[in-house]
């Protein structure tokens, strides 16, 4: 084409990222990635073929680690473990501060190796992927330099088994390795076997940075290699990726004592109200949708647009998805680059093929005659009901319904298994900021979408995980409190046969702000140390466990109350139980056998000490790098069950619920299990405190027949215990289902501190909120 | 020639002055239940404008080629209070021969000119004069330039001067201070009597974009003057303290694309102030791609206002053709 040619169609023609130092400095290492294991590589096979996406063409050899390479890794972590986190954290500081800068000096050949390996445009790699794995070691050089100071009482969790997935291969090995690093951790990471070359490239980087050897292992291989990971001697795992996959992890450390997070899957809605910035919004789709070809965990891929703009957006919306240009990853004009893999791309064809509600519009813009190319594609007309309303694409598709009104926006949004995040677009202040909080979302952003920092957590609810990444929050899933905690023995109830003295009274279950008969119609005798008939206690089963679920859920009001509100009665509950201390006291040692005075006026304190924190656990405004603030918003998680602890029948009863209840959580706990009386008592004290109905709710009964049905019930949102009952494994394992918060005690006394109770009453949620007129 | 919208005219075919390709913008009753309904978000503008020159770059041949494409819609430009009539015969040679005739010969883009010159009125008949038999129009900036504040009979009049001199382009200034109090009403109105001035002389609207407050503010003041009969849309007299940029620019393009779809009308832009470097005429030149389309890269819908842009543009074509990188002392001053 000659010079006027182009003058005269104006087209874009090419502009190729050179491949040619990516590629040497492969073959330089024999065209193959292999495990990087105790500062050393090694062995190099070349078991499995690695695809360049775009061209479907070979581009590495990966060797897949085999057990015994595994257990290397994870023993070099342990063997470095100790005098890593030794050193202190100024002394880890300088490492990732070093990795920072590595990066950066690097950070082309990082880029082009990364568009290469996955598929993604050079542009993404470039000014996205890469400048953010920097910055968060940059954050975290930061973290470790304060952590010594500002959490003393906590340390680094051990070894850490951290496993990501293809789609951001070195921004997710940094989201891992970072605040692993900064807290003292050693870790073993598997990168994806799709894209594992990034992390060969960040092994050598480690060498030069002088991280002593073994304190970052990187093992490659295929879903096996990550469960063997799974499977070893570590003290955690961290997994990104798919929700069926972070569900089968779950299960497989169920207690194992194992700390777990997990980042999954997502059907992210974005919000367009009818006084939106429409061409923004417009343009934030492609960002959300048509970032990394929609192979985003967080991508908003639900679209949600007001009923009486929706022809008009969508009109729009096909004119700017016909603009977006699709094809070679390392063409620096390209929108869209290629799928990660010829299965990945099946699944999303299939996915598509299958649906036949709706208008399917399929992008008018040309795909590429080979590689893994899928055009992006609007399916609008969509329901709820719909199966692609549902399902997680993870391609560059986006469904589409609409609303009428705020309340249903949010019925909408949050009609879904998922939880990760969510887009609002509204010019109206005051209309964001309410749909802001009542979305079901670890993250919200205001008129935009896809911002993310290392300073600000990132992290899902329901389906799509728990646990943070980044700011002090991604820290604290690396570390835990310096106590040694002691082996809880278990008590046996006392047996007896005598009379009950007095007039009988009837212990009863509290549900929904009633004394209520147990289902099961059967009870259990309790008897003092001596033998005496104290009472019988209700032994609750499923269907009483069901009615206080619903009975939470009617109390959600609970949620949106003020901390003043919750603080109020709080102590309020506190004075009432003060004027009957000599009653519950006495109730103590007749079950105990051991004077009960102390006890509740401990009670009574912890009552006031969480009274104290409903309007003082505040979030934080974090200092992100744009223009306007990322709130980190602690909300109450949502409907708790919580299995006491059974020495203290009043303490281990009113401590999780004062913390729960402070927080705007509802809560359903089963009492100390040989001494439940001083539970069933103390409703009569929320009876006459002004708790609402439905807010706390108390069962009495068999830990062990409760456990799963709690762990395993869809509509609870975390489960605790505390109970000497050997119930952590079945809790963690039927968790699994809706893949709820769990917090255990695998059959030690680990007394929880007043924050530890809060952060696991509470959930962050990220609002980013841009400013600017 | 062809009057069909629809057909994307060929560089023989291209003539400067819009009505001759396409139907011209009549403009519409004034709508102030749409000019309402506008929004722009600022923080999401400016991301977008951002990211747009790493989402698209352009190299080689096609650099080159889309740099000429810049120099043809060059309104060159002198606006100064020193302008004399030399100074301005001296602008319109260069806006003849923008780049040298060797260049243009190795590019084989001979006969490559800018897309008109632009002067202040008193200015208007000697580069008339000056450009006669080139076919490149002369713009005149005609309505108490650059403040607009002058009284409104005179503004008007000084239009039909400069149209009487010979210009086929008026650069209008509107009066600010009708977008500052949303006095939609007197802003269509004043549009309105300034088109009619203008006759067949095609009308841009400056909308003086750095004093206007708000990204929001340049949105409606654009469908205001669209829906007065405005040719082509402006960001800037170059006077401001801030002229144009890529958020006022998206900002604007994205009204002249909800005109269209409303109306049917293609509407010009013309970006002005600011925009000295040939890499920046590229961004722009992408944006105006992507947002509107191929259709309004010709100099009937697309100007750049701008006086040392021809300059870089000058040194990175001889670039192009040596591989070295060239001095701006072998380029002829305009």
């Amino acid at each position: 084409m000659t010079i006027k040619d182009i003058f005269d169609t104006m087209d874009y023609g090419a502009a190729p990222e050179s491949s040619a130092e990516a590629m040497a400095w492969l073959a330089d290492r024999g065209g193959i990635a292999g495990p990087f294991i105790d500062g050393t590589w090694g062995p190099l096979r070349d078991d499995i073929t690695i695809i360049n996406p775009a061209t479907n063409e070979r581009l590495a050899g990966l060797t897949k680690c085999t057990n015994t390479e595994i257990k290397e890794a994870v023993k070099a972590a342990r063997r470095a473990q100790p005098k890593w986190e030794k050193q202190g954290g100024p002394a880890r500081a300088r490492v990732l501060y070093a990795l920072a800068r590595l990066i950066q000096k690097n950070s082309r050949l990082l880029a082009v190796m990364e568009s290469l390996d996955n598929g993604k445009p050079i542009r993404e790699a470039r000014d996205i992927d890469i400048p953010l794995a920097a910055r968060h070691f940059y954050y975290h050089a930061g973290l470790a330099q304060l952590l010594d100071e500002e959490q003393p009482d906590r340390q680094a969790i051990g070894v850490c088994g951290q496993i990501i997935p293809w789609n951001f291969p070195l921004l997710m090995l940094a989201w891992k390795i970072a605040p692993a690093l900064a807290a003292g951790c050693t870790v073993v990471l598997k990168p994806a076997e799709y894209t594992s070359l990034s992390a060969m490239i960040f092994a050598e980087l480690c060498q030069q940075a002088g991280v002593p050897k073994g304190v970052i292992n990187i093992i490659t291989g295929d879903g096996e290699t990550g469960e063997a990971l799974v499977n070893a001697d570590v003290d955690k795992i961290a997994f990104t990726g798919s929700t069926a996959v972070g569900r089968r992890i779950r299960k497989a450390t169920a207690g194992t004592g194992k700390a777990l997070t997990l980042e999954l899957g997502g059907k992210s809605p974005y919000i367009v109200f009818d006084d939106a910035d429409i061409d923004s919004a417009v343009e934030g789709l492609v960002d959300a949708i048509w970032f990394n070809q929609g192979q985003v965990c967080c991508a908003g891929s639900r679209l949600i647009v007001q009923e009486g703009i929706a022809e008009d957006f969508y009109a729009r919306l096909r004119r700017r998805m016909d603009g977006l240009r699709i094809g070679d990853p390392l063409d620096k004009s390209i929108d869209i680059g290629a799928i990660v893999d010829p299965v990945q791309l099946k699944t999303i064809s299939d996915l598509v093929a299958t649906n036949s509600a709706g208008d399917t519009y399929i992008a008018e813009t040309p795909l590429p005659p080979k590689g893994n190319f899928y055009p992006p594609t609007l399916i609008t007309g969509l329901h709820p009901a719909d199966t692609l309303m549902q399902e997680e694409i993870f391609g560059p598709v986006l469904v589409a319904t609409t609303f009428r009104t705020p309340a249903e926006a949010v019925e909408v949004a949050n009609n879904t298994r998922y939880g990760l995040a969510a887009s609002v677009w509204s010019e109206n202040i005051n209309l964001a900021l309410d749909i802001a909080p009542k979305l079901a979302a670890g993250i919200v952003w205001v008129n935009g979408t896809n911002m993310m920092d290392a300073a600000a957590p990132f992290g899902g609810i329901r389906e799509s995980g728990f646990g943070r990444e980044g700011g002090w929050e991604g820290l604290t899933a690396y570390t835990k409190p310096n106590v040694k905690p002691k082996a809880l023995k278990p008590i046996a109830p006392y047996s007896g046969n005598g009379a009950a003295l007095g007039l009988d009274r009837t212990a009863k279950l509290y549900i929904g702000g009633k004394q209520a008969r147990p289902d099961s119609g059967y009870s259990r005798a309790i008897y003092g140390p001596k033998g005496a008939l104290l009472g019988q206690a209700p032994e609750a089963n499923r269907k009483d466990l069901r009615n206080a679920v619903e009975a939470m859920n009617a109390a959600k009001g609970w949620s949106k109350t003020s901390g003043h509100l919750r603080a109020q009665i709080l102590y309020y509950i506190g004075e009432n139980l003060s004027a009957r201390a000599a009653e519950f006291a006495a109730r103590i040692k007749d079950m105990t056998g051991k004077s009960g005075t102390e006890e509740v006026d401990h009670a009574i304190n912890t009552l006031f000490t969480f009274a104290a924190w409903a309007d003082k656990y505040d979030g934080a405004a974090r200092g992100v790098p744009f223009r306007g603030t990322a709130l980190a918003m602690h909300e109450p998680v949502g409907n708790l069950a919580v299995f006491c602890e059974s020495h203290w029948p009043l303490l281990s009863l009113v401590s999780p619920m004062a913390a729960a209840v402070s927080m705007g959580n509802r809560v359903t706990l089963m009492a100390s299990e040989p001494f439940p009386l001083a539970a069933t008592d103390f409703y009569q004290v929320l009876e006459t405190s002004d708790v609402p109905a439905g807010v706390v709710n108390i069962l009495t009964g068999t830990h062990a027949d409760l456990a799963p049905q709690a762990a395993g019930h869809a509509d609870i949102d975390a489960v605790w215990s505390f109970s000497p009952a050997d119930i952590s494994a079945v809790i963690e394992r039927e968790a699994a289902g809706n893949l709820k918060r769990t917090w255990v005690n695998y059959g030690k006394d680990h007394a929880p501190g007043a924050r530890d109770l809060l952060a696991q009453a509470t959930e962050v949620k990220t609002v980013w909120i841009p400013y600017g007129e | 020639m062809s009057l069909d919208p629809n057909v994307t005219p060929t560089t023989t075919m291209t003539a400067n002055v819009p009505q001759i390709h396409l139907p011209r913008n009549a403009g519409t009753e004034l709508d102030l239940d749409w000019v309402a309904a506008v929004q722009a978000n600022t923080s999401a503008i400016e991301r977008r404008a951002a990211t747009l020159p790493g989402r698209r770059s352009v190299k080689k041949a096609h650099q080159a080629a889309w740099l000429c494409k810049a120099v043809s819609v060059i309104d060159l430009t002198t606006l100064s209070g020193d302008d004399t009539h030399m100074r301005v015969r001296r602008l319109c040679a260069k806006a003849r021969q923008p780049v040298s005739a060797q260049i243009l010969d190795q590019l084989g883009m001979t006969g490559l000119t800018t897309g008109a010159v632009c002067v202040y009125h008193d200015m208007v008949a000697t580069a008339v004069d000056a450009l006669d038999g080139s076919g490149i129009p002369v713009a005149a900036v005609s309505t108490g330039f650059p403040a607009g504040l002058s009284p409104l009979d005179l503004r008007i009049e000084e239009i039909r001067r400069s149209v009487a001199d010979g210009a086929q382009e008026i650069d209008i200034v509107i009066s600010r201070r009708h977008v500052l109090t949303q006095n939609w009403q007197a802003l269509y109105d004043e549009m309105r009597m300034m088109r009619e001035a203008c006759g067949d002389a095609h009308v841009k609207a400056i909308l003086a974009t750095g004093e206007l407050g708000s990204l929001r503010n340049v949105a409606r003041a654009s469908l205001i003057c669209m829906m007065g009969g405005a040719d082509f849309i402006k960001t800037s007299t170059g006077k401001e303290s801030v002229n144009a940029t890529l958020p006022v620019t998206l900002t604007m393009l994205r009204a002249i694309r909800a005109y269209e779809a409303r109306t049917g009308f293609k509407v010009g832009y013309k970006p002005a102030g600011g925009i000295s470097k040939a890499k920046d005429a590229l961004v722009y030149l992408a944006m105006i791609k992507d947002e509107l389309g191929d259709r309004w890269l010709q100099p009937d819908l697309f100007r750049f206002g701008a006086s040392s842009l021809l300059g870089d543009i000058e040194r990175q074509l001889e670039h192009h053709l040596t591989g070295r990188y060239s001095a701006g002392y072998r380029h002829a001053i305009g």
